[in-house]
C-alpha cells in the first residue's frame, strides 16, 4: 500500500488526545484515489504514480483525457497527481487508495497552494517592523534603507513589496493524529496551507 | 467546505456524560485526575466561575478562587477536557454580566456575590423531583417482583 493521497482541505479544529491533551488538527477530506498510470525508470526515466481523485461525468473531460483514463479503466476524474515512490514498489493501475493507508502516529508531509495574498508590503511579506507611526514620523509601513552606499545599487534578491502567497507549499513532520475511513477523513496536527476547501497532496515523510 | 465534518469529527471528542449546567457567578467544585508516579490522583479545585467562552471542543470556563496567602489563583478549564472527572455546583450566585472580570478589584468581602434564591430553590425542585422518582422507580421494581 502506497502512503499517498490527494484531498481537500475542510477546515481546523482541536481534539483532545488519548493523554488528554488538547490538540490542534487540520481535517482533510482524503481520497479515495484511483492509480491511473504507473511511470517505471525503464519508460519514463523516473519512478512515480498518477493518481486520479473526484471522478466526473464523461463529458466534462476532455478527448485527450478520456483516452487517458479510458486506458487506466477508470472514470474521468477532475485532479490527477504524481507521487515519486520508489521502483520497486509493486502498484497496479486501477487500484484505490483510500485514507485507511494512514494510521494515527504517521508522520506526513502536505503540499498544498498557499493563500494569496495579492501585492504586499514588507511588513505583511518579510515580516519587517517598520518605522514608528507617531513623534513626528511620516514613514510608516516602508523598508527604510535598501543597502549601503557602496556599489550605488540595489543588491540582487532585496526583499521588497511584491505579490505573496499563492504558491506551492509543502509542510513536513505533521503527524496523523486521527483517520475516520467512514468519512475518508484524516486529521493531522497543526496547520496546513492553503484556504478551506483547496486541494492538497499528503504523503508520507522520513521522520 | 462543511462544516458539518467538523462538528461531525468534534462531537467525537466532546464530553458524553453531562456536567450540570452552570454560569458565571457560580460556585463550582472542579474535580480533575492526573497522574503522578503512575498512580491516578484527584485534584479539587473551588471557586467563582468568572467567565465562560468558546464552543465546541474548545469551549472553557474560568474559575477564580483565593488561595494561600490571600493570592488569587484564576484556572481555565476546557469543558469537554477528559480530565474533568466530575463538576459541582454549589452556590447559585447573581450577577449582572456574562465577564466578571470587575471581581479582580475587589478584596475581601466587597469580592462576595449575592445568592440566586431562584436558581437555587430550582435546583432543590430538580434534586426532590429526581429523589423520589428513583423512589418510585424502586417501589414499582419491588411490586415488579412481588
Amino acid at each position: 500500500m502506497i502512503k499517498s493521497i490527494i484531498g481537500r482541505k475542510v477546515g481546523m479544529t482541536s481534539i483532545f488526545t488519548e493523554d488528554g491533551q488538547h490538540t490542534p488538527v487540520t481535517v482533510i477530506q482524503a481520497g479515495p484515489c484511483f492509480v491511473v498510470q504507473r511511470k517505471t525508470v525503464q519508460k519514463d526515466g523516473y519512478s512515480a504514480v498518477q493518481l486520479g481523485y473526484l471522478p466526473i461525468r464523461e463529458r466534462k473531460a476532455n478527448k485527450p483525457m478520456r483516452g487517458h483514463f479510458k486506458k487506466a479503466g477508470l472514470p474521468p476524474m477532475k485532479f490527477l497527481c504524481e507521487f515519486r515512490i520508489p521502483d520497486e514498489i509493486n502498484v497496479e493501475v486501477g487500484e484505490e487508495i483510500t485514507v485507511s493507508s494512514f494510521k494515527p502516529g504517521d508522520i506526513v508531509k502536505v503540499t498544498g497552494t498557499s493563500k494569496g495574498r495579492g501585492f504586499a508590503g514588507v511588513m505583511k511579506r518579510w515580516g519587517m517592523s517598520g518605522q514608528r507611526d507617531s513623534h513626528g514620523s511620516r514613514y510608516h509601513r516602508q523598508p527604510a534603507s535598501l543597502g549601503p552606499q557602496g556599489p550605488q545599487r540595489v543588491f540582487k534578491g532585496h526583499r521588497m513589496p511584491g505579490r505573496y502567497g499563492g504558491k506551492t507549499v509543502t509542510i513536513r513532520g505533521l503527524k496523523v493524529v486521527g483517520v475516520d475511513s467512514e468519512n475518508h477523513l484524516l486529521l493531522l496536527k497543526g496547520s496546513v496551507p492553503g484556504w478551506k476547501g483547496s486541494i492538497v497532496k499528503i504523503q508520507a515523510d522520513k521522520p | 467546505m462543511d462544516m458539518r465534518l467538523i462538528q461531525q469529527v468534534e462531537q467525537l471528542y466532546m464530553r458524553k456524560d453531562s456536567l450540570p449546567d452552570f454560569r458565571p457567578g457560580d460556585i463550582v467544585r472542579v474535580v480533575t485526575k492526573y497522574t503522578e508516579d503512575d498512580k491516578e490522583k484527584e485534584q479539587v479545585f473551588e471557586g467563582v466561575v468568572i467567565r465562560r467562552r468558546g464552543s465546541g471542543t474548545s469551549e472553557t470556563f474560568t474559575v477564580r478562587r483565593i488561595g494561600a496567602h490571600n493570592v488569587a489563583v484564576e484556572r481555565t478549564f476546557f469543558l469537554h477536557s477528559p480530565a474533568i472527572v466530575r463538576l459541582e455546583v454549589v452556590r447559585r450566585q447573581k450577577v449582572r454580566r456574562a465577564r466578571l472580570y470587575y471581581l479582580r478589584e475587589l478584596k475581601g468581602k466587597a469580592a462576595r456575590l449575592r445568592e440566586d434564591r431562584a436558581r437555587a430553590e430550582a435546583d432543590k425542585q430538580r434534586g426532590r423531583q429526581l429523589e423520589s422518582r428513583a423512589i418510585a422507580d424502586e417501589a414499582s421494581e419491588d411490586s415488579a417482583q412481588e
